[in-house]
């Protein structure tokens, strides 16, 4: 994690210094232009995306912002791309079928491809140094107080070539991310951005937030509650969040100095466990082991195919969707024991520290 | 919710100048505080100038108190106390209201007209002359992150009357919000992110200059329950001032339908997929599969489009419509049928008919806020029973809200007709001579008894004393004769003593018809010209004397610009219209369907008797103004 107390200050200054020296050329982010334009120009980079959904309070619509020329939109991972068909439909009206490239799951980021070109679009920074950073995203963390605009398909209130909708606000608080939805933890604990304006709307997540100067700063999450008070909660990831996500699902990013995964925060997978789950199907799919991966960690400590999952580290774990859940609160390093049923009978496995890995391949 | 909690969610107008303090530091950070000291001139001008937009904003709020069945907000647009609000803000409270403003007072208030579909009322506020009010700004300039705040009464926290101000940005404009049924239909509306929570509805959504662009009403409501998640709506106000002038009049106004529906193509054009041939979109040659290209001057892109442009136009109302078929552009005008019959109107406002539900609207996403209206639906039309000083003030009658002031409105007009065309007391025969296009010589002389009109084609006459439906004449005019016996009667006797006549509203009127049959007309330029914002707004007279009905669009000067006679309902109407000289008419032209009749140059009109009961010259009008 890129903490930097006491840089902020010289960072800050680089980032403003380039944003100046190259808006022109990107035709982003004018200096000076009015709250307007500056929406004005954000939103053409933010699509509206409609996927699966619509059943039981769960919307069938998010939004995803334009980061390559060639079509490539980040977005949250949710049911809504749980389809087949995943329609993008741009500022101008044009609609898409979209493709999803990949995620990352501790993250909670997909990247979609689109077939158009010539799109206007943020172009993320390849490295965490914010030295590259393009001068249409904020270069580097901004600081609490700062002034921003969320903007998103808020409520699906947008349809065709109509606007997504623009929210003003402040950075709250730059703090690390402790949400759950329902009874489950949200597998990214890294810094998000406090948001004083309410970006937790159905189809928000995946918007864009700008600072004044019209570059992206991050991307709005999903409708999360805090997990200490259960509130509901307007954050956004940072862009350089965004960025090591989307590189990472492209394939360039565990490898590259700067951009692994958080030594602080945890892998997402049982696989890297070396444990195969039966496909999840279901609502609460019972965490039935396919089968084991020969020379895991989870073969060593004894586990088989169909051992049924109870437990992790005695907290008992009643679906698929929980393991991955109770797992990705662990951290690396931290130890895993799996209590399973085996025959009618209850056998503790001892897999050891939690190992590091890279993305979801 | 706690009354405690929800307290909170006012923002005092101070704020609002620390709000902009914060933003003048310009910097990214407020790490960067900036001193009091180093505060701009021009940032504290700009602070000063938001604090008064927001006091006198704060003076043309209205608390409106609909006793137990809860309340909600207003703004005053006038002088003389009349406020907008919305229809479900009133509807609980029937026809008498308690209004509190800022300075304090509590204030006696009396509906005047409703627009249930547009979820819009008109209430008058009474004991004043000088009611503080806010100017109506021109919405379509509207632009999505300018500043707006909203004034009004959250929750009905405002005791004391004074409102409360929730500051933002508009967040969308030209927003569609589903109808709950066929009512409560928000299109066109203004998103805003100031926080609009229950009991903002109806009150004022101002521009930083504190001028009206919209009328609060609704929210998206989620997961939190009916409180603000920063998704708010408003009415906007050029929709406001296109149903003004019905909502002045009393009425119980409708909106509009164009008789056809659209869909999208697979190609992505908006084209007819079904037209009644009993509209007048069909008579004017619109037909299935045909591409809508605009309407009212804006452009029709998506099917949204078209349900917003409509979903902003009174029932009655004539636009322009342009649209394609084999790539030939064409233009027409089109007449928009209502939505509801009257009889649907009156039982939906009764709350006959609202087992629509509005809490629980059909349509995702959205709910129709009723902020401020926990009475719901199925409430019995309480008794009129009018305090002191509304006496006189309400009268009861079928299509109307409140025909008191119909009648208002209708005296206003004829003393402006009155005042325009003096014209001597007596029933003389009136004779209009002068020339065709082509030179040739016409004459037309109205009587109380008959109307004669002699053409280079011939000569025709009615019969002034029977129905005036019989047979219109001259033939192909559509009923010019009965047009004109109409008009002369309502210029000497006045709209009391002719027929049943009632102040219809305003429509837009173009000082120069806009082309209505051109291929070309329109297509160079993007919109179709004369839209019903650019045009000029002018009051309509509508008589009804048997089965024939016409309406006389009346200009501020109270000239009678044209009339629009119908023999029979659901036909086209003969169209006149008058070129205003400085007596009467110079001009006019007559249109019938897509026909021109003919173009009239009037050189005199006689209409004083001479001593043998013969018109005369020397008691002739001239046409032109000029001396005989």
């Amino acid at each position: 994690m890129n903490r930097f107390p006491g840089r902020d200050g010289p960072r800050l200054r680089r980032a403003i210094v380039l944003a100046g020296l190259l808006t022109t050329l990107v035709g982003a982010a004018v200096p000076g232009a009015t709250p307007e334009e500056t929406i004005a120009g954000a939103a053409r980079r933010v699509v509206k995306l409609y996927g699966a959904g619509g059943v039981r309070g769960l919307e069938a619509y998010q939004t995803g912002i334009l980061v390559s020329p060639d079509g490539h939109i980040v977005t949250v991972l949710s049911t809504v791309l749980d389809s087949e068909a995943i329609d993008c439909v741009l500022d101008d009206g044009r609609r898409y079928p979209a493709t999803l490239l990949g995620a990352d799951p501790r993250r909670e980021l997909a990247v979609l491809s689109i077939a158009g070109e010539d799109l206007p679009f943020y172009p993320l920074p390849a490295t965490d140094e914010p030295a590259t950073a393009e001068p249409a995203v904020a270069g580097g963390r901004i600081a609490a107080g700062t002034r921003v605009f969320a903007l998103s398909n808020l409520f699906g209130v947008a349809v065709g070539d109509e606007r997504v909708s623009a929210q003003h606000g402040v950075v709250s608080a730059v703090v690390p991310l402790e949400a759950r939805r329902g009874a489950h933890e949200a597998p990214y604990r890294g810094d998000v951005y406090i948001l004083d304006c309410t970006t937790s709307n159905p189809g928000s997540a995946g918007g864009a937030l700008v600072d004044w100067r019209g570059r992206l700063v991050g991307m709005l999450g999903k409708e999360l509650r805090a997990t200490a008070t259960g509130v509901w909660l307007n954050y956004a990831l940072p862009t350089e969040e965004v960025a090591r996500g989307y590189r990472g699902v492209l394939g360039a990013g565990p490898d590259q100095p700067g951009t692994g995964p958080d030594p602080d925060s945890a892998p997402y997978d049982v696989a890297l466990l070396g444990i195969v789950l039966v496909p999840d199907l279901l609502d609460k799919t019972p965490p039935f082991v396919e089968s084991i991966r020969g020379g895991s960690s989870a073969a060593r400590a004894g586990l088989r195919a169909d051992d049924l999952l109870v437990a992790l580290n005695g907290r008992s774990v009643a679906s698929r969707a929980a393991v991955q859940q109770r797992l990705a609160t662990l951290a690396v390093g931290d130890p895993v024991q799996v209590t399973v049923i085996r025959n009618g009978s209850i056998v503790e496995c001892d897999l050891g520290p939690k190992p590091e890995a890279g993305l979801k391949p | 919710m706690s009354r405690r909690s929800s307290g909170r969610l006012a923002l005092p107008a101070r704020l609002a100048g620390f709000f902009l303090a914060a933003l003048s530091c310009g910097g990214l950070s407020l790490d960067n505080a900036c001193d009091a000291a180093e505060i701009s001139p021009a940032v504290r001008a700009a602070e000063r100038a938001r604090i008064e937009a927001m006091a006198g904003a704060s003076k043309a709020a209205v608390a409106i108190f609909a006793g137990e069945a809860g309340g909600g907000s207003g703004v005053l647009v006038s002088a003389d106390g009349y406020a907008l609000t919305n229809f479900h803000v009133v509807q609980p409270a029937g026809v008498a209201m308690k209004c509190g403003l800022s300075d304090g007072r509590l204030y006696d208030a009396v509906l005047v007209g409703l627009d249930p579909t547009g979820d819009v009322a008109l209430i008058k506020l009474v004991g004043r002359d000088d009611f503080p009010f806010a100017e109506i700004a021109d919405s379509d300039l509207v632009e999505v992150g300018d500043f707006c705040f909203a004034a009004g009464n959250p929750f009905l926290l405002a005791t004391d009357f004074r409102p409360s101000i929730s500051a933002g940005i508009v967040s969308g404009t030209r927003r569609y919000q589903f109808p709950a049924g066929t009512i409560l239909e928000y299109a066109d509306c203004l998103q805003v992110d100031a926080a609009i929570n229950p009991g903002n509805s109806g009150g004022g959504l101002f521009d930083a200059e504190g001028r009206v662009i919209g009328v609060n009403g609704r929210a998206s409501f989620e997961k939190r329950g009916r409180v603000n998640v920063g998704v708010g709506y408003a009415i906007s106000s050029n929709q406001l001032r296109q149903f003004l002038g019905c909502l002045k009049g009393g009425r119980l106004v409708d909106h509009a339908t164009l008789g056809a529906t659209v869909a999208t193509a697979d190609d992505g054009r908006v084209v007819v997929s079904d037209i009644l041939e009993s509209s007048d979109a069909y008579r004017r040659g619109l037909r299935y599969d045909d591409e809508v290209v605009a309407l009212a001057g804006r452009p029709v892109r998506t099917v949204n489009a078209l349900k917003n442009i409509l979903g902003t136009l009174p029932a009655g109302w004539r636009v322009p419509l342009v649209y394609r078929r084999s790539g030939r552009r064409r233009e027409i005008l089109v007449r928009l049928a209502g939505l509801h019959t009257s009889g649907e109107l009156a039982k939906i406002v009764s709350g006959g008919a609202e087992a629509e539900n509005p809490e629980a609207p059909p349509g995702r996403p959205g709910d129709p806020g009723k902020p401020g209206d926990p009475g719901q639906g199925g409430a019995t039309k309480p008794e009129v029973v009018l305090p002191a000083a509304l006496s006189g003030l309400y009268e009861p009658r079928n299509g109307f809200t409140n025909f008191h002031f119909n009648v208002v409105e209708r005296d206003r007009v004829a003393r402006g007709m009155a005042a325009r065309h003096p014209l001597p007391a007596g029933k003389a025969p009136w004779v209009i001579s002068g020339r065709l296009e082509k030179g040739q010589p016409f004459r037309i002389e109205i009587s109380n008894r008959q109307a004669t009109i002699d053409l280079p084609t011939g000569t025709s006459s009615i019969d002034a004393t029977a129905d005036l439906d019989a047979t219109p004449a001259p033939p192909g005019s559509g009923g010019l004769l009965a047009a004109l016996v109409l008009w002369r009667r309502l210029l000497l006797d006045g709209p009391a003593a002719t027929g049943r006549t009632t102040y219809w509203g305003t429509v837009p009127h173009w000082s120069t018809e806009p082309p209505s049959g051109g291929p070309d007309a329109a297509a160079d330029s993007g919109a179709a010209p004369g839209t019903p914002g650019g045009a000029m707004l002018v009051d309509v007279l509508d008589t009804a004397a048997a089965a024939v009905e016409g309406r006389f669009l009346v200009a501020d000067d109270g000239f009678v610009l044209g009339i629009d006679l119908w023999p029979t309902p659901d036909a086209d109407p003969c169209e006149v219209r008058f070129t205003p000289g400085d007596g009467l008419p110079t001009a006019m032209e007559v249109r019938h369907g897509d026909e021109v009749f003919g173009r009239f140059t009037i050189e005199r009109i006689d209409i004083e008797a001479t001593a043998d009961g013969e018109p005369g010259a020397e008691a002739g009008v001239p046409a032109d103004g000029g001396t005989t």
